[in-house]
């Protein structure tokens, strides 16, 4: 288990961290998401050792590798790090790439550099190509299969997805997540791209601001976000004032369960594909109108208003094909399940 | 005897060249003429071998007094290059990447010694210690003239690095040591050898330097050759033998370089690097800079201080320095404008329309730049006395020779300038009514000019301190500041020869500057 407590990290007069404390459990997959700047990947830094914090102390599995007593150097961490474009040697082929790691008088040495390789999806005729030779995708496979190579306890990645294609990059997403389940190896990953946080994590921590927004497994932070901020960071969100009594709240698009039981006159968080959109003919409901439309094959994706529900700015729903409304048409609106009442 | 430093090597094969055609016939035919000439030095070395004939060669070339310098130059090359390279990894390595106190400063005062040309430096020593002569003075004195050939692209190439390769490394379980040797050092491999490369060129060719640390090389004794028998076969085919040996170096370079290719992997911005912490080292690290700097700068300023300080008003001949100080000016300026110019047709040949004629040429417009000015002077000579006369020792002959010796340091500069412009502009040009070459002239070259002017001033700073060639060129009444000072050191009048080496220096601080500036650059290019 990884676990960092009142980590502060400070460049000049510049804050890189905030008095963070993150937990990562063995064999999960954390995501640490944030805006640029938000101290993401000094975290990363400072796990890996590359640079020391200011406060606080770091442990895995037990181990202190950071605290008043001094600092683990990164070589001797055992943590491996996959960088942002794979950083493989480019003066060295991919077998010795993958080999780094493996002492050189390992018996099957060989062997297991093609092991490797077939783990990421690469054949044995990849061993004698030079870094440049391969496509964006590749060279993260092979820093991947580097990493592996060195049986890490923990593997950190840097925004391991970012340069590819976003074709590629779903399926790089699904493969390392096979292969670092498989291999049973923890992994703490960065990236700015919340929809990839949400897809990659089973323990997803929000940065904002040099600390911890918030952090928990990824439903809960997108259902039930710790503030506004979170929810918008996370997807589309659309906040209605409410009145709550006995487990209901009233809002401008109709009543909505919530698990609240006082009543309150509070914010409730509501996800666009929870508002249900019925032509206006139905006769129920909070009247918005359809500002613009765009065809995406299988759904319309609608942009609508609906001032009289004192939302500020419109929201996007994704409707289906077969919904025959245009620009200018007006909807009836109506929430469906359940919404969430943001803290205070 | 000027090989340009192209601190942008390693980034092989991350121009955008847009190849269309061979270009404007008008700027082919201006390159291939520029390329022929380029060649003649060439020529001449092979048309001496061809008609001096075996027995001939045999008899001038192998006796043992041109046995003595083959192994000091030899031995020079062994013992120079190595300890240059040790040195200049160690200097670049602690001022680029660890927190050694005043970095920033002694950046600067690695490169300083560039502005003392080379034979200043064995002038000072000479000076300084007397009887310091021989191998080990004239070792010394390469190491401390010629460093920062080798400083500049090892410590661009260490700033161009990205760190993430490093730590990666260190994640992987590798100790710091193990990191530099297996990951960071191989990436320095290109930087170090083409550093190495330009200094042995220059040990080849140098001859004020040696003359004076009385250490006998194959150039010394050519020029010897040379002044006591002008035009002789002798000096001719000993400089056929010089330039196989440049050849060779060129060859070894080319050969050891291969086809490796330790560019960055991937695009996108490397993060900033933290700097090692040297710990309870920091101020003993401070030695190595510290000495480099006391022998290469403090001795030779302290020292023509004194000379300065000694020789009071009464060597401050103004009726021979300012006419000296014109006519150096004159020349550099009429050499610079025409290398510049002469450049022109083959930097935008190789930005715009690149090809195999293309590279041929460029090879051609290259090579000369290895070339000792020794051998450049000689082939001038000899075909001026032969074919025409009338144009032996004048003005046009050292002015085209300058032309040759600094077409590469131009072109380099050029090309990269060109390469900055957009070719959109040329074709707006074009359809905006102008004839082709007036559409290049007035959009591509406009905006080169800047670059153009870097480059001339480079070229202008080299014409400002040659020796070599000007001594063997030089039209009758001629006298450069480094022909003076030359004639004063001599005669061992080093008080007279003071002044003259105080103007050279002055002269010469602008090429620091605009090389540091250049390897500041290189982080953004």
């Amino acid at each position: 288990m990884l676990e960092l407590r009142g980590i502060s990290k400070s460049y000049g007069d510049q804050k890189g961290v905030e008095n963070v404390d993150l937990v990562a459990p063995d064999g999960s997959r954390t995501v640490i998401v944030g805006p640029s700047g938000s101290g993401k990947t000094t975290l990363l830094r400072l796990i890996a050792g590359f640079e020391a914090p200011d406060r606080g102390t770091i442990s895995l599995g037990g181990r202190l590798l950071h605290g008043a007593g001094g600092s683990v150097p990164p070589h001797q961490r055992n943590i491996a790090y996959v960088a942002q474009e794979g950083a493989l040697f480019p003066h060295m082929s991919v077998a010795d790439n993958i080999g780094f790691a493996i002492p050189r008088q390992t018996v099957d040495r060989a062997r297991r550099v093609d092991e490797l390789l077939a783990r990421v999806g690469l054949t044995a005729a990849f061993r004698d190509r030079r870094p440049h030779e391969l496509s964006g995708g590749q060279q993260q496979r092979v820093a991947l299969a580097r990493a592996l190579a060195q049986q890490p306890d923990l593997m950190l990645l840097d925004e391991p997805f970012s340069a590819l294609d976003t074709g590629l990059r779903e399926a790089m997403r699904t493969m390392v997540g096979d292969v670092l389940r498989d291999a049973g190896i923890a992994s703490v990953l960065v990236t700015h791209d919340q929809a990839e946080a949400l897809a990659f994590a089973d323990h997803l921590v929000v940065m904002r601001d040099a600390s911890v927004a918030d952090a928990g497994p990824p439903q809960r932070l997108y259902e039930r976000p710790a503030d506004i901020d979170v929810a918008r960071f996370l997807g589309e969100a659309i906040v209605l004032p409410a009145t709550i009594s006995g487990g209901r709240a009233q809002t401008a698009l109709g009543d909505v369960r919530v698990r609240h039981d006082d009543a309150a006159r509070a914010n409730v968080l509501v996800r666009p594909e929870q508002v249900r959109v019925a032509p206006q003919s139905d006769g129920v409901g909070a009247l918005g109108r359809i500002l613009h439309r765009a065809y995406r094959g299988a759904q319309w994706r609608l942009e609508i208003e609906c001032q009289e529900c004192g939302l500020a700015e419109p929201f996007s729903i994704d409707v289906p094909a077969s919904f025959e409304l245009s620009p200018g048409d007006h909807v009836r609106l109506s929430i469906a399940d359940e919404a969430y009442v943001l803290p205070r | 005897m000027a090989v340009s430093i192209d601190l942008t090597a390693a980034k092989a094969g991350s121009s955008s060249r847009m190849p269309h055609g061979t270009g404007h016939p008008l700027i082919l035919g201006a390159a291939v003429l520029t390329g022929l000439l380029s060649l003649l030095p060439l020529g001449f070395v092979v048309y001496i071998a061809a008609t001096s004939g075996w027995e001939t060669i045999a008899d001038l070339v192998l006796r043992p007094k041109v046995g003595a310098p083959v192994v000091n130059t030899l031995a020079l090359l062994v013992l120079v290059l190595p300890l240059s390279a040790v040195l200049a990894v160690a200097l670049a390595w602690l001022i680029e990447r660890t927190d050694l106190p005043y970095a920033r400063l002694w950046s600067w005062l690695v490169i300083a010694p560039l502005a003392l040309p080379a034979f200043v430096h064995s002038y000072a020593w000479n000076a300084f210690m007397p009887r310091f002569h021989g191998l080990g003075a004239a070792v010394l004195v390469s190491i401390l003239a010629y460093l920062p050939f080798l400083y500049l692209p090892v410590a661009a190439q260490l700033r161009r690095l990205d760190p993430a390769l490093e730590e990666t490394a260190q994640s992987m379980g590798k100790r710091p040591a193990v990191v530099f040797f297996r990951v960071v050092l191989p990436q320095l491999r290109l930087a170090i050898m083409g550093g190495s490369l330009l200094i042995g060129l220059h040990l080849l060719a140098e001859y004020g330097l040696f003359v004076l640390t009385r250490f006998d090389t194959f150039a010394t004794v050519i020029v010897d050759q040379f002044q006591s028998v002008y035009n002789g076969p002798s000096a001719n085919l000993l400089g056929g033998v010089l330039v196989l040996l440049c050849l060779a170096l060129l060859g070894l370079e080319t050969r050891l370089r291969g086809d490796e290719r330790y560019a960055r992997v991937g695009s996108g911005a490397a993060r900033r690097r933290s700097r090692v912490p040297l710990g309870e080292w920091r101020w003993a690290a401070l030695a190595l800079p510290l000495a480099f700097a006391l022998l290469s700068l403090a001795v030779p300023v302290l020292t023509l201080a004194r000379w300065l300080w000694s020789g009071g008003a009464a060597i401050w001949r103004l009726e021979f320095i300012i006419p000296a100080l014109g006519q150096t000016a004159m020349l550099a300026l009429a050499g610079a404008v025409m290398t510049t110019l002469a450049a022109v047709p083959m930097a935008w040949l190789a930005v715009r329309a690149p090809g195999r004629v293309q590279r041929v040429l460029e090879a051609c417009h290259s090579y000369v730049g290895a070339l000792p000015g020794v051998i450049i002077a000689l082939a001038l000579v000899s075909i001026t006395v032969r074919v025409a006369l009338p144009l032996y020792q004048t003005l046009a002959t050292l002015l085209f020779a300058y032309v040759l010796m600094f077409l590469p340091r131009a072109l380099v500069g050029l090309r990269t300038s060109i390469a900055q412009a957009p070719v959109e502009l040329e074709r707006a040009a074009a359809s905006l009514g102008r004839p082709p070459v007036a559409a290049i002239w007035q959009t591509t070259i406009r905006l080169a000019a800047p670059g153009a002017m870097a480059s001339a001033a480079l070229a202008a700073l080299g014409i400002t301190t040659e020796l070599t060639a000007t001594l063997m060129l030089a039209p009758n009444g001629t006298r450069t500041l480094a022909m003076r000072f030359w004639s004063y050191t001599s005669e061992l009048d080093f008080a007279s020869a003071a002044p003259y080496a105080l103007l050279m220096i002055v002269l010469s601080i602008p090429l620091v500057i605009l090389l540091h500036m250049q390897s500041d650059r290189v982080e953004q290019v």
